[in-house]
């Protein structure tokens, strides 16, 4: 299964997103916006774009990384979304995916954004470890335990939506992933990092195909990278969950 | 050639950081009967063309790249110079 690693001036991840793919079973490549053209995408099966930054995450975090790929390839993007093969944007990925329309994509695929990652609530870049509480079961968090650990890094992910749009998500079950306190209670600050609605991480568009998560996966994919490596004892990170799960029900359930 | 001023603002009842945390800033240094500071960002654009096109290629400009429509509001002016 191949998957494009989307590039742009100022993406940082792509390295752990290619080690993460890598290792779990997938045929990662890297594929440059400045190299994109219509009609590429095509022979991939899935998208992936990384965080980090794009073009100085100058306008809003995740615009021009967005304009860019609409004026680009928006018909093939659409197409991809449609036959139903999986795209994951993880931080800056996820606001290219909301800037795009394809999240929270209530009702497929929207021209005009629905929804925003706005500035966090802190004015401040937030840098930390956060718990997660699975609320949904997707391709992406089928096989995640109920509560995980992963490293948030972001001045921008505030999601904000209009009323109806937020109860249409809650609805259709599209939150995947929610901020939690480390006692399971419903956090406040810092244990809800930027004021998301909802405490909202992480969400999949109504098909169940395009999954957008603010923390990192990537970056928490093998046990030595958990804070807590020396005392918690795992086998691999909590990050590894999520592509592992994408592992078990893509690939594994075609061979089944 | 004209100049396409483009001023973006949050929406009423969108929550600006920045402007709570300038007035903050700004109660701090003796300010106190600041109340509020909303935060807008201007962009100024030298296009070549026609006074008749000004306003669509605004527009245009942002539509594509410049305004989330969920959060923001904007005013655009197109200038002569």
């Amino acid at each position: 299964m191949k998957v494009a690693i989307l590039q742009m001036e100022g993406t940082n991840c792509e390295e752990e997103s290619y080690i993460a793919f890598k290792e779990s079973g997938f045929e990662p490549e890297y594929l440059h916006i400045n190299l994109l053209k219509k009609g590429m995408l095509e022979k991939y099966d899935m998208i992936f774009i990384p965080g980090g930054f794009s073009s100085g995450d100058y306008v809003r975090a995740g615009a021009i990384f967005a304009a860019r790929l609409k004026a680009k390839v928006w018909n093939d993007l659409k197409r991809f979304v449609e036959e139903g093969k999986p795209v994951m944007g993880v931080c800056n990925g996820f606001q290219v995916l909301i800037e795009l329309g394809l999240l929270p994509g209530t009702d497929g695929i929207s021209e005009e954004p629905e929804a925003a990652l706005a500035t966090n609530e802190s004015n401040r870049f937030e840098c930390r470890w956060v718990y997660l509480k699975k609320s949904s079961d997707s391709i992406f968090s089928k096989h995640v335990d109920d509560v995980t650990t992963l490293p948030v890094a972001h001045a921008e992910g505030r999601f904000l939506a209009d009323k109806k749009i937020i109860e249409k998500v809650e609805e259709q079950n599209q939150v995947v992933f929610r901020y939690v306190a480390p006692d399971g209670s419903k956090p406040d600050y810092p244990w809800n990092p930027n004021g998301s609605v909802n405490d909202i991480a992480a969400l999949v568009n109504s098909y169940g195909n395009v999954f957008g998560i603010m923390p990192h996966p990537e970056r928490a994919f093998f046990w030595y990278q958990h804070p807590d490596w020396n005392r918690v004892k795992r086998e691999m990170g909590d990050g590894w969950q999520i592509f592992n799960s994408l592992f078990r029900e893509i690939i594994e359930a075609k061979n089944r | 050639m004209l100049k396409l001023v483009v001023v973006v603002k949050f929406k009423e009842g969108i929550d600006d950081p920045e402007g709570k945390s300038i007035t903050h800033s700004l109660n701090l240094l003796g300010f106190e009967n600041v109340k509020k500071v909303n935060v807008a960002k201007q962009y100024e654009i030298f296009v070549d063309v026609d006074v008749s096109k000004g306003r669509e290629i605004g527009e245009k400009i942002v539509k594509k790249l410049l305004v989330n429509p969920v959060i923001h509001d904007y005013e655009l002016r197109v200038e002569e110079i």
